[in-house]
């Protein structure tokens, strides 16, 4: 017999990620009223209208996270790999059956009633599978092959779902690399991607640009001088502090040395002068490792190495490699590319549509931007637009921080768990909500590139909300069973 | 391994971090674009509003007698949305509107042109075709549920009533460059008025415009009221306007003035109503409407004669012997002369070596028997002693400027201010003027502006007010054309008398003289039965025949009416300036025209005079 205690510890939830859920769900709820309905007909509940069927998504997503709430904890664990295996099948047929909508091949369609998108639950599957491979006794990311085989979980539905012409969806999988690194990826390869993402925006981003005083690009100039800063940073473990001071000391004397030089004579390219630098450095490190074998050496300078061809070679990229749309897509992100009326567009107008909210907004209903069907995708990708346009500041800033509070609180709640099992899953739930929330609601202020995936919650449609729901309530229930275990 | 576990947790702040940075910067970003950052909000409002404007009804226009002259009929035009039209019976449609299919196929064409109409979209309504009668409306409205696409819009066209009083109604159409460029209220494609009382009147007639606000969609798509019209405004009509003009009596005059080039004036004195002001020749205000406006505009314009130019208050004539009266006042008010003073005139003014031929009356004669018989002589030596006369003035020059200044006081030289567009100020000239073109000039050097030639100019309208003013004895009111404007306030300054420099006492030797003229002098045709007509001839020289003018009142106490008559070429003042003058008081006093008077109208009407025009 239970007691009337441990019956109700049974149904333990962790309240606060509840109430952030469901009052994210309301918040988004009325977002959709408000982008999705014609003019002039105000009835939000029937279910011809987007707000009407949105609402009945919500409930059957109250079905679904009270069915998980009542699953047996040990088939998460125990089913990991088979559903893991379903899903990939799965995802490697849908372009099979799947019709073509605005390009992408990934919805299945059941009648003409509802079509479901596999790779929305594709997530919360792959989330599971990665947290039993992690989860093995003795298992370190920091072992090559063990590195490769948890690499290979994520890999193998980004390929899928590149496949069906998916590509944000995909990208949503790189999220995973937090976790890796909060279970012992070295930090480095977490610094190179963001290394990486900074020489491609600004190495891009002003391309065209003269600096002024010299016949160098102002781009490829900074990136070089950020190589030389990061270098010094990560060598700083390894020299004397004296040493790294006294580099700090010429490089920037060579550095200003050179440019005031340029400036002088009528101009010169100083981004030769930078590259030297960067030649003597590599150099310097190549003899320091011989000298002192230490490994460490090799890998700074190939860092140098690569990040010097990662400029060049992203440039080759841009002008010879993608497809008119896709450089179209970075060009807006990077913000060379300013004509509103092409690619530039559907920023243009959600920036248009944010900004004219001011502090208070226009009240619900009454934006006049999302409504008017100004905006793109208004009630789906870019249904941050009405959120800004009729809540305003104040209510961007609540669904940021409702955001935030979430995020950090599944990431106390993952720290918290006892089971290694609980804690990754943990870490991929936060991480995918995190990448999700960036992503969009960067692309939507105009601060990253134009990628479609949903804001959780908020955005309408059925799979996205499911998904959501499913990835966020496997973990409730984990968490619930473990605090049930605590006590 | 406790080392390990302590520095993976150490790596939660760091994903924390980052979730936070996240957060934080995208914070900053929204309170730029959204707190700091204007430009986005209006960028907003001109993008999903659309400012439909709602015009007034402009005003009407009725005359001294509540006759209606001007009013407003609904027009209608035929809009396409070429989105929604497509699978109309093309056809029928034509059928039914009245084109060909020619001209259908011409007319889309000319739509999507964006050439010529720069604003084209497929979602927007454009003009198909404009100025349709309400007749028109109603057969094709019928039939209109099978045209999709093709809507109607109200718009409203200016009607004239009658043919008669083009230059005192005016015209409306389309603002000018300049229009737009002078007042903002105007956009392109207002009407305005052009002419006349039209344009005088535009602020009172056009009323204000009222605007609704629409909101639209990314394709200019029409999605309804904003806030259901919470922002709008609704249009005020412009105000009706009541004429002084007489219209029966404007279309006696426009009638006594065909085939002649001319002017009549008529004015209440003690009122300064204007009762008719008539130019000839004149056009049908009917035509100056809608599609035709543009091309009978042309033709008028091309017109030697013309036609548009109002003579009654922008032609400047010699006022001939019409200024004789202006004269004797002077003297009488200078005292160059008394009432009994007497010059003599043997033929005209003959001294030293000058010339001034005038025609067989009794000589010496005083002012009286001068006014009636019109004599040269007496002005010319009235001007004369005056120019001459040391005691009184100082120089020449100072007996010059107290010339014009009574002149001035009378309403010549400048404009008066008449509520009409582009009036002229005639021409009376000053020591200056004299200076500059003669150099050296003495009295009989200028003796000519004595008798109203030489340099001096008037127009109608100013020869008419004198007559005004000497049946007034000594004052007059700003001639005015508009009686009242409804819900409005008449300019004050038509109800400020103005008087003269002349004692009023001095006038009534020239009612005297002018009563004469009718009685048996010059004028004896102005004679009306039970009637004491007062009237003075002019018979202006110039280059070609003479001008024949007359200008009059009557009855010769409590005047009710101040008539002026200019016909270009006319010869004697009597030939044509007399009768028809005296038709006018007729009509005005009697209320209408005994049979013969009719006859003697007929007859003038068909008087018409050949002009050699360049």
């Amino acid at each position: 017999m239970f007691t009337l205690k441990e019956r109700t510890s049974g149904f333990y939830v962790d309240w606060l990620v509840l109430v952030c859920y469901l009052l994210l769900l309301a918040f988004g709820w009325i977002s959709v009223c408000g982008a999705s309905h014609e003019y002039g007909d105000t009835d939000f509940f029937a279910l011809t209208t987007r707000s009407g069927k949105q609402l009945l998504w919500i409930a059957f997503s109250f079905g679904l996270a009270f069915m998980l709430l009542m699953t047996d904890e040990k088939y998460f664990d125990s089913l990991a790999f088979p559903l893991y295996l379903g899903m990939m099948l799965l995802l490697l047929l849908t372009p099979l059956f799947a019709g073509n909508i605005k390009g992408s091949h990934s919805w299945i369609k059941f009648g003409n009633v509802m079509s479901l998108q596999p790779a929305e639950f594709a997530k919360s599957i792959t989330a599971l599978a990665l947290a039993k491979v992690l989860s093995q006794f003795g298992f370190d990311l920091r072992r090559r092959e063990h590195f490769l085989q948890a690499a290979g979980v994520v890999f193998l539905p980004v390929l899928l779902i590149i496949l069906q012409r998916e590509t944000g969806t995909a990208l949503v999988y790189l999220s995973f690399f937090l976790v890796f690194y909060r279970e012992g990826m070295t930090g480095s390869i977490l610094f190179a991607v963001a290394a990486a993402v900074v020489y491609f925006v600004v190495g891009l981003g002003y391309a065209d640009i003269v600096l002024p005083g010299t016949t160098a690009y102002v781009g490829e100039y900074v990136v070089l001088v950020l190589i030389w800063l990061f270098a010094i940073i990560l060598l700083r473990r390894f020299v004397p502090t004296e040493r790294i001071k006294l580099m700090l000391f010429w490089g920037i004397l060579l550095t200003l040395g050179t440019y005031l030089l340029s400036w002088l004579t009528g101009g010169f390219d100083v981004s030769v002068v930078q590259l030297l630098m960067l030649l003597v450095l590599v150099l310097y490190l190549v003899w320091q490792g011989l000298g002192l074998r230490g490994r460490a050496y090799y890998y700074i300078a190939s860092f140098v190495v690569g990040s010097v061809a990662f400029l060049y070679a992203s440039d080759v990229l841009m002008n010879h490699v993608l497809a008119s749309h896709q450089k179209e897509r970075v060009a807006v992100l990077i913000g060379t590319e300013s004509n509103v009326t092409a690619g530039g567009y559907n920023v243009h107008q959600s920036m248009i549509a944010i900004g004219s909210g001011g502090l208070s907004g226009k009240g619900f209903m009454n934006g006049t931007q999302t409504k008017l069907k100004y905006v793109p995708e208004q009630d789906t990708d870019f249904i941050f637009c009405t959120v800004g346009e009729e809540q305003g500041f104040i209510g961007t800033i609540l669904v940021l921080f409702g955001f935030l509070t979430l995020i950090l609180r599944l990431i106390y709640l993952a720290e918290r768990q006892t089971t290694a099992f609980g804690r990754i899953y943990g870490y991929c739930v936060a991480s995918i909500l995190l990448f999700h929330i960036a992503v969009n609601i960067g692309m939507v202020i105009g601060l990253m590139p134009v990628i479609g995936i949903p804001l959780p919650f908020f955005s309408y449609g059925g799979s996205s909300l499911w998904g959501f729901t499913i990835l966020l309530f496997i973990f409730l229930r984990l968490d619930a069973i473990d605090r049930h275990r605590v006590h | 391994m406790d080392r390990k576990t302590d520095s993976r947790t150490g790596r939660m702040y760091v994903v924390c971090a980052i979730a936070i940075a996240v957060v934080l910067i995208y914070a900053l970003r929204l309170f730029f674009l959204q707190i700091v950052d204007t430009d986005y909000k209006l960028t907003a409002d001109s993008n999903a509003f659309r400012r439909d404007i709602i015009y007034p009804s402009r005003g009407l226009i009725s005359d001294r007698n509540d006759s209606l002259l001007v009013y407003n009929e609904p027009s209608y035009t035929i809009m396409v949305q070429m989105m929604e039209q497509h699978g109309v019976d093309t056809l029928a449609f034509c059928r039914a509107v009245g084109i060909s299919r020619a001209d259908y196929i011409a007319r889309m064409e000319e739509i999507k042109d964006t050439e010529k109409n720069p604003h084209y979209s497929r979602y927007r309504p454009q003009v198909f075709m404009s100025g349709l009668s309400q007749e028109e409306y109603a057969r094709i409205r019928e039939k209109s549920f099978q045209f999709k696409g093709f809507y109607f819009e109200q718009r409203s066209t200016r009607v004239y009533g009658g043919s008669v009083g083009a230059h005192v109604l005016g015209d409306v159409g389309e603002v000018s460059v300049n229009d737009l460029g002078r007042d903002f209220y105007y956009q392109s494609g207002d009407i305005i008025g052009k002419l006349g009382v039209e344009r005088s009147y535009e602020k009172e007639l056009r009323g204000e415009k009222g605007v609704r606000i629409m909101m639209r969609d990314v394709r200019g798509r029409t999605l309804g009221p904003y806030k259901d019209g919470l922002y709008d405004t609704n249009p005020v009509a412009g105000k009706d306007i009541k004429l002084t003009i007489d219209i029966e009596l404007q279309a006696l005059a426009e009638r006594l003035l065909e085939g002649k080039l001319g002017a009549i004036v008529a004015i209440e004195p003690e009122t300064g109503e204007i009762l008719c002001l008539a130019s000839s020749p004149t056009f049908d205000p009917r035509r100056m409407t809608g599609s035709e406006r543009a091309k009978y505009t042309a033709t008028l314009q091309k017109d030697l004669r013309r036609p548009m130019f109002n003579r009654a208050v922008m032609g400047t004539y010699p006022p001939g012997s019409t200024f004789k009266p202006t004269q004797g006042l002077i003297g009488l008010q200078e005292q160059i002369i008394s009432p009994s003073t007497s010059f003599p005139c043997a033929g005209g003014f003959h001294f030293k070596g000058l010339h001034l031929k005038c025609h067989g009356h009794a000589s010496p004669l005083s002012i009286v028997p001068a006014i009636a018989t019109s004599c040269n002589a007496f002005f010319c030596w009235n001007l004369y002693r005056m120019f001459g006369n040391r005691s009184r003035y100082a120089s020449q020059r100072e007996a010059m400027t107290r010339w014009k200044d009574h002149l001035v006081a009378m309403g010549y030289g400048y404009r008066l201010g008449i509520d009409l567009p582009g009036e002229a100020r005639g021409m009376i000239p000053n020591a200056d003027y004299y200076d500059k073109y003669l150099h050296k000039w003495g009295p009989l050097s200028v003796i000519s502006i004595s008798i109203g030639q030489g340099e001096v100019t008037a127009t109608p309208l100013q020869i008419c007010n004198l007559a005004a003013t000497i049946a007034n004895r000594g004052w007059f009111k700003t001639p005015h054309i508009v009686h009242e404007i409804k819900g409005g306030t008449l300019n004050p300054k038509f109800s400020v008398q103005h008087r003269t420099l002349v004692d009023p006492m001095y006038y009534r030797y020239i009612v005297a003289g002018m009563r004469a003229a009718v009685t048996g002098g010059t004028c004896r045709a102005a004679n009306l039965p039970g009637l004491a007509v007062c009237g003075k001839t002019g018979t202006a020289q110039n280059r070609g025949v003479d001008h024949s003018a007359f200008m009059g009142f009557a009855p010769m106490d409590k005047p009710k009416i101040a008539v002026a008559v200019y016909v270009e070429n006319g010869g004697f003042g009597a030939e044509y300036g007399v009768p028809i003058g005296k038709l006018i008081m007729e009509r005005y006093l009697y209320g209408k025209l005994s049979e013969e008077a009719e006859h003697q109208a007929t007859v003038m009407q068909h008087r018409h005079i050949t002009y050699q025009l360049k």
